[in-house]
């Protein structure tokens, strides 16, 4: 008798109808899409996007040239070179992040003892040449001195959840 | 000459006439089906080119015809041409006999209905063509599995246009319109309701849409027998799958819902409130009814697989229309009102 039932239902399309039903709701549910370029999803400040090296009130850069993060890279993203510097102090000469390579886990940033290497929310960029996916000491440096005040917000926002 | 020449461009304006909005409808049903399908994924569809994106299929048009369209070394060159042609063709043509309005009709011949089942017969030769002519493997499955899945459906197709037939006592499409004169409850969707069902269900196959587009099967085959195709080429296919989709709901309605009968006819007061709407409105309003089914239909079903779809239409469809045939023939013997009088 229910086979019955079962064979008479998808006879008298009935199955279909309800599947037609379902989506006749969706037609006028509320729309999801967020349009782009005027909308933008909210980011957490802990968001892991480009990276950025940053610099101490008085415009020294923080980088000690330890090597943590270097280290730490589970992708082998970054490349460090350090010398003495004429000051006497040790600093990188080369610092480099391949964009391609990082994963993006952040990891190089909760190994930084200064807090000098971090990655800022910025998440929509672009490289429009082959090499420009890895990011020199200057241009990390010049990310950092862009975004200072954003950065230290930031920090300041997620601080108290760490 | 002059007087020869006079009928002859008449019969040309009157071409453009039923043309040019066919093509215009076909440029914004793509609209409409995206729209549509995004609205019922929760999305919002295309809104950038021109307000709410009403210029999305002009865009898109005129990007197909600035694209190259590219012969395949491997592919016969003069029927690889010929089949989009064919694939448009017919399904413009079958447009001479549909009904717009009373006496609103390009050819009102007497075998219009067997007319309207040649002309759509033939898109599948199009597909056939296409498919052979690539010389690629998915099109040549795309076109296989789309030559079968048409010839079963055009035979159940075929069984519930005898009923119609049987019903109005007349192949013009413009009798079997009078023939459902006097309100809603005399078109012939009520008494024909399953054989309707048939034929709605053998158009949508016809038309190679979802659930039954074993032809392109964008999942299984990339897009079937239109994967070789690029630019204005490719643009032809899809003219005429959407001009085709199109003429099936136009027909359908013509054949089902009183063409361009006015709903209201037989109810008092209303009836003489309406009476001012022209025909055509009807019969487009209830065009756009079917056309918007099509759309709801390729939102909601999957795909079949291919032996499902072969059981549906032989094992389930034609029984039911031939089926119908025989309760119909009673109907009319017994003459049973308000139909069969």
């Amino acid at each position: 008798m229910n086979k019955l039932i079962a064979k008479l239902k998808s006879f008298t399309l009935w199955e279909l109808l309800i599947g037609m039903k379902l989506t006749g709701r969706y037609f006028f549910s509320k729309k999801m899409t967020i349009q782009f370029p005027e909308e933008k999803t909210p980011t957490s400040p802990r968001f892991r996007g480009l990276h950025a090296l940053r610099r101490y009130p008085n415009g020294e850069e923080r980088c000690i040239a330890c090597k943590l993060c270097e280290a730490v890279c589970p992708a082998l993203a970054i490349t460090i070179e350090a010398q003495p510097r004429d000051d006497g102090s040790r600093r990188t000469t080369i610092y480099e992040i391949d964009l391609f390579k990082c994963i993006y886990c952040g990891f190089c940033e909760e190994s930084c003892p200064v807090d000098s290497i971090v990655e800022t929310t910025i998440k929509n960029y672009h490289f429009t040449k082959r090499g420009d996916n890895i990011m020199n000491k200057q241009e990390l440096l010049a990310v950092g001195d862009k975004f200072e005040q954003r950065i230290a917000q930031e920090k300041a926002d997620d601080a108290k959840f760490r | 000459m002059l007087n020869e020449l006079i009928p002859l461009i008449w019969i040309i304006a009157k071409i453009l006439v039923i043309l040019i909005p066919v093509l215009i409808a076909v440029a914004y049903y793509t609209y409409a089906e995206r729209k549509v399908i995004g609205y019922i994924q929760v999305r919002i569809g295309p809104n950038r080119v021109g307000v709410f994106g009403l210029g999305q299929p002009i865009a898109d048009a005129v990007k197909l015809l600035f694209k190259e369209m590219i012969l395949p070394t491997a592919s016969n060159p003069i029927l690889f041409v010929i089949a989009p042609v064919i694939a448009i063709a017919p399904a413009l043509a079958a447009w001479a006999v549909i009904p717009f309005g009373d006496g609103l009709v390009l050819a009102n011949i007497n075998a219009g209905l067997l007319y309207i089942l040649a002309i759509t017969s033939l898109g599948v030769y199009s597909v056939l063509i296409s498919g052979w002519a690539s010389n690629s493997k998915y099109a040549f499955l795309g076109a296989m599995r789309s030559a079968a899945q048409v010839v079963s459906y055009e035979i159940a197709m075929g069984f519930a246009l005898v009923v119609v037939l049987m019903a109005a006592d007349s192949t013009n499409l413009s009798q079997i319109v009078l023939h459902q004169s006097g309100g809603f409850w005399h078109w012939f969707w009520l008494p024909l309701l399953p054989v309707f069902v048939v034929f709605f269900i053998s158009g949508v196959a016809e038309t190679n849409r979802l659930p039954f587009d074993m032809a392109e099967g964008e999942s299984e085959i990339v897009a079937g027998f239109h994967v070789e195709y690029s630019g204005i080429a490719f643009a032809c296919f899809f003219l005429g799958e959407y001009a085709s989709i199109i003429l099936i709901c136009a027909v359908t309605a013509t054949l089902f819902l009183g063409g361009w009968l006015s709903p209201f006819q037989g109810i008092p007061g209303l009836e003489q409130a309406f009476a001012f709407v022209p025909g055509l409105v009807w019969f487009v309003l209830k065009t756009w009814v079917f056309m918007f089914i099509f759309l709801w239909i390729r939102a909601t079903f999957p795909r079949y697989r291919y032996d499902q779809i072969m059981r549906l239409g032989w094992k389930i469809l034609i029984p039911v229309a031939v089926v119908w045939i025989a309760v119909i023939g009673i109907a009319i013997q017994l003459h049973i009102p308000p139909w069969f009088t």
